[in-house]
């Protein structure tokens, strides 16, 4: 075969190239840097290749792209971490992970999950090398098959996940993943610019001028960091920081690692297929990552027999979302070559740094320098290896984590929260926005709105938007060429494959829905609570209605007009519902009423603290604001003595300090930074 | 993780060493010191490529070879960068902050959008960095243009993937307009190299790419038979003429392409305001600037620090990938561009805003 007397003897050469002590060298820095990032939530591959990327310039190529390449190879193995053992989804590609791996951890199973998830990720990633290996010499037409309409349909098919992790109540998942779309129009439109929902709109309208703070932070919208951390790790960080208890309810870790590793061979079909999948929506350039674990994820619980357990802790649920993260690098790393498209920021920043080597991407790279693209593909599978390997071993002692008192730990968490949200604009607003979601994140949680469906719209909106809109242009113009062509060109193979599984996903998520509670089973409380909540997400997407119906520019109106109206309608229909329905009914779930309601510390004073850490941040700047924080919260909720407080809080401190002062990082200033010069780490 | 920074950190330098320092007395003296590179973009895009690709060989030719850091300050299409840059004052930051702007930053500030709180006349320009750029046809379409006369182009639908009006994207689609081509710009694209796959893809039957991208993506399908160049922008001589791209010799430039078509003028309104915002978009695209207040010794130490990188002697092999072959200009020349990518007379302005307004409905106060 053509394509294998290409690809051997250049891979037996770049095999030969990374096998030298200095570039194996590289490459293990590489992975050692990409596993301590990717441990933080927020920061991920962009922190990391920038942290690399001064050096890279004068490099030898091989060391260079290993060191590039095991860094972000690994990234979504070691953000695994803080998905499982907190619940804060470490990066974008583990947002699925949380759903399982957080109620194992809480079940002292955080050793069995982790290694779960490693192996899987050695294994997605492996196929994702492989693939990659052969798949980039004949990946160019099958790429540049998947035009506007393709890429629309992979969207509207990720979304029909909503409909499996909707919940008990289908129409209240639906308004969440509407709340989610609405949420992810926030700012300016992608095709004409208009603004929705930014407060200056509104004065727009009336007279034209634009004033500018809030403006300034909400026009590019609201990034996903913020609200992934808001949606799920605060509602888990207050929540348990409320029962003063371990992460791991009994104190004591069950199940080891090798168990997760047994777990994984067990499902090694249930692998293969998300690794597939992976690969695949990675491939595809304009997607982007987001999405793959949820599709993964879906699929995972629709081919289950046995579904009572997803949600509460069933290790598929790692495995599956788990596969497909890593082996998604492999297959985004086609079109950042071939076509020299960077698929996320990461890809772009590793194309800076492809550049700075004298090696740019696209398709002269697969036919002059084969040998320096299968470096990359050797430096990848190694990196898999080395990363999940050296993870593996590491599960069985961090999985401790989750058996410490947890109102010791949530200090640390609140810090890394907030200094991850802050890496996102560098702004004051990203406090502020953490806080919001955050607040929006604990009443979904606690009334028992799917909070997958309200992320998988939100992650989802701009692209929905987007390739409608633009899919929509371009038919109308290859329809005015003649019927055929552009029937041709909206109804593809593809797009026809794509939507049949579509309504696939979608009859069986229905059918299937009311058996899978993705967060667990929530009681039913009062009548008052709820509604009120209700009342207030139609008030929001009511306003955002409004708000939309004032734009002039019809592509920017069309989109977030249909979907509030759309939710507007559900929220109706359970408003009506509400009033009918006896209290007791599925309706009014409220965790208040359950154990979160008899948990010691009351929502709104434990809110409180991290409320009043954010406020401290603003008036006298980060570092000085988490120092007071540090010691009032050890002193006061802990109950520590003053020498453990002291210790504890300056070695947070110092922690946080090393690792901005590292990755060249500031911290959120206050009002007392803009009056006074401090020195650095307290400006 | 300090002891895989010093590894990293020795590797570097052991590859740096052999370059020699800059000698001189230089009232600048940055040992030590680490230099902010501000660019009001995100990690992805041409902006970054550029400033990656200086940062480490600025590094080398400052005194006392400060770490050069890009840092990035995306929002609100650069305005947000660059009112933050408005704020601060050269006594702060003693030479350790530089900031780079691109054609998206000028763009506005020409337009008087209502956003922008900055002033170019307060900063510094150290260097300014030009471009071109090349239009390009599908093969059948080509043929419809008679030698350089695109009259033949005036009946065809063109669709093409554009990043929006009020970008640098205004300048293609004024000068195809002014062609007489009835072009739809399909909106909300990410970047030009979207713009080229949906062109590949056959779903948007024009497209145009800078230099650079033209030369490592462009070319090849060139050559597959499956893109055919129509024009380059042109670039500008010594006396602000537009003329042949020196890197497309062999290319018309649109002001040739409109010559020798019929529809297409030279003169009036829609001509001179292309050529403003042609000469603010390309050839005066990407500039460096010290704050407001920064010393004659400060700018002296950038100027010449710049001009050590570009008289390295791999400097010509080491930019042709990033930047292509155009001018990177330093004192008074950068200056002159600094001033013709900053000033738009008030009948060019008029004329843009006036037919972003009708054309595409975009208004900007």
């Amino acid at each position: 075969m053509d394509v294998l007397a290409t690809a051997l003897p250049a891979l037996g050469e770049a095999f030969a190239l990374i096998l030298q002590p200095e570039q194996l060298m590289f490459l293990m820095i590489g992975v050692l840097l990409g596993l301590s990032v990717g441990v933080f939530p927020g920061l991920g591959g962009i922190a990391g290749l920038s942290l690399v990327l001064p050096f890279m310039f004068g490099m030898d190529p091989v060391s260079g792209l290993a060191l590039m390449v095991g860094l972000v190879a690994v990234i979504p193995t070691s953000d695994t971490f803080a998905s499982v053992l907190m619940g804060i989804p470490g990066s974008s590609a583990s947002q699925a992970t949380v759903l399982d791996g957080f109620p194992m951890a809480k079940k002292g199973e955080a050793a069995r999950a982790l290694s779960a998830a490693f192996a899987s990720s050695l294994f997605g990633g492996l196929l994702g090398a492989s693939v990659l290996t052969f798949f980039i010499l004949i990946a160019r037409p099958l790429v540049l098959a998947f035009g506007l309409p393709e890429m629309l349909m992979i969207t509207i098919l990720g979304l029909s996940m909503v409909a499996i992790l909707a919940g008990r109540l289908p129409l209240k998942g639906i308004a969440a993943a509407g709340l989610g779309l609405m949420v992810g129009t926030i700012g300016e439109a992608g095709a004409g610019g208009s603004l929705r929902m930014v407060p200056e709109s509104w004065s727009y309208f009336d007279g034209g001028t634009v004033a500018f703070e809030s403006y300034q932070y909400l026009s590019d919208g609201i990034k996903l960091v913020i609200v992934g951390l808001g949606i799920f790790a605060v509602p888990e960080i207050i929540s348990l920081l409320r029962h003063d208890r371990p992460i791991a309810s009994s104190g004591t870790l069950g199940s080891g690692w090798f168990e997760g590793v047994k777990d994984w061979w067990a499902n090694i079909f249930l692998s293969i297929r998300c690794s597939v999948i992976g690969v695949i929506v990675g491939v595809i350039p304009g997607l982007g990552g987001s999405v793959v674990d949820w599709i993964a994820y879906g699929h995972t619980v629709q081919t289950a027999k046995d579904k009572s357990k997803f949600g509460s802790g069933d290790v598929r649920g790692v495995i599956g979302p788990e596969s497909s993260n890593n082996a998604k690098e492999g297959g985004g790393l086609v079109p950042t070559l071939i076509f020299g498209i960077p698929g996320s920021g990461s890809m772009a920043v590793f194309l800076g740094g492809l550049a700075l080597l004298g090696y740019d991407a696209g398709p002269q790279l697969i036919t002059n320098n084969l040998d320096i693209t299968y470096t990359i593909v050797w430096s990848l599978a190694l990196a898999n290896v080395f990363g999940a390997g050296l993870c593996i071993l590491l599960s069985g002692g961090i999985a401790r984590l989750t058996t410490i008192r947890f109102t010791l730990l949530a200090p640390f968490l609140f810090m890394m929260i907030a200094f991850a949200a802050f890496q996102s604009r560098q702004s004051l607003g990203d406090l502020i926005a953490l806080f919001a979601v955050g607040l929006l994140g604990i009443f979904l949680r606690r009334f028992d709105w799917s909070r997958p469906a309200f992320l998988i719209g939100f992650v989802l909106s701009n692209q929905a938007e987007n390739f409608s809109n633009m899919a929509n242009q371009v038919a109308g113009s290859k329809f005015r060429r003649g019927f055929e062509t552009g029937f041709e060109y909206i109804a593809s193979p593809i797009v026809l494959v794509i939507l049949a599984l579509t309504v696939v996903s979608v009859v069986v998520g229905i059918r299937q829905a009311k058996q899978i509670l993705p967060e667990g089973d929530v009681e039913t409380g009062r009548k008052r609570a709820p509604l009120i909540f209700l009342m207030l997400i139609t008030g929001y997407l009511l306003t955002a209605w409004v708000n939309a119906m004032l734009i002039d520019q019809t592509g920017d109106k069309i989109f977030p007009v249909t979907i509030s109206s759309v939710s507007l309608i559900c929220c109706l229909l359970l408003l009506i519902r509400m009033m009918r329905a006896p209290e007791g009914d599925a309706i009014f779930a409220d965790r208040e009423a359950g154990a979160d309601g008899a948990a010691e510390h009351s929502l709104w004073r434990t809110m409180s603290w991290f409320a009043g850490m954010l406020v401290l941040s603003s008036l006298v700047g980060f570092i000085l604001a988490l120092g007071l924080f540090f010691l009032a919260f050890f002193r006061i909720r802990a109950g520590l003595g003053w020498i453990k407080t002291l210790i504890l809080s300056a070695s947070g401190i110092a922690f946080i300090c090393f690792m901005a002062g590292t990755l060249n990082r500031d911290f959120p200033p206050g009002l007392l930074q803009s009056l006074v010069k401090l020195p650095w780490p307290l400006i | 993780m300090s002891t895989l920074k010093s590894v990293l950190g020795a590797a570097a330098i052991g590859t740096f060493a052999s370059v020699s320092a800059q000698a001189g007395s230089h009232a600048l003296d940055l040992s030590g010191q680490t230099v902010d590179f501000v660019i009001p973009f995100s990690e992805s895009g041409g902006s970054a490529k550029w400033a990656n690709f200086y940062a480490p060989l600025l590094s080398e030719a400052l005194p006392g070879n400060p770490t050069v850091v890009v840092k990035y300050m995306p929002g609100a299409g650069s305005t947000k960068g660059a009112n933050w840059f408005q704020n601060q004052n050269y006594a702060d930051s003693n030479g350790t902050l530089i900031f780079g702007s691109s054609g998206s930053t000028q763009f506005p500030y020409l337009l008087g959008d209502p956003r922008v709180k900055y002033e170019y006349a307060d900063w510094n320009v150290v260097l300014a960095s030009g471009t071109g750029g090349v239009a390009f046809l599908p093969p059948d379409l080509a043929e419809k243009m008679n030698g350089m006369d695109a009259s033949g182009l005036a009946g065809t639908d063109f669709i093409w993937g554009s990043q929006g009006a009020t970008r640098l994207d205004l300048v293609p689609l004024l000068a195809w307009e002014m062609l007489g081509m009835s072009v739809e710009p399909v909106f909300g694209i990410k970047g030009r190299g979207d713009g080229r796959l949906m062109f590949e893809r056959g779903e948007a039957n024009i497209d145009y790419q800078t230099s650079s991208a033209y030369l490592k993506t462009v070319v090849p399908l060139v050559e597959e038979g499956k893109a055919v160049p129509m024009m380059s922008w042109g670039a500008l001589d010594n006396d602000g003429n537009i003329v042949r791209d020196p890197t497309f010799p062999d290319m018309p430039s649109f002001k040739e392409v409109c010559e020798a078509t019929p529809a297409c003028s030279t003169e009036g309104d829609a001509w001179e305001a292309w050529k403003a915002f042609f000469i603010a978009g390309f050839p005066a695209q990407k500039m460096v600037f010290l704050p407001n207040g920064a010393d004659q010794a400060a700018i002296d130490t950038y100027t010449e620090a710049f001009n050590t990188v570009m008289a390295r002697a791999d400097f010509a092999e080491l930019s042709a990938a990033t930047l292509g072959d155009y001018p990177q200009m330093t004192g008074q020349p950068a200056k002159i561009t600094l001033k013709l990518g900053t000033e738009v007379n008030s009948e060019a302005k008029a004329f843009v805003t006036n037919w972003l307004k009708e054309r595409y409905g975009v208004e900007l106060n």
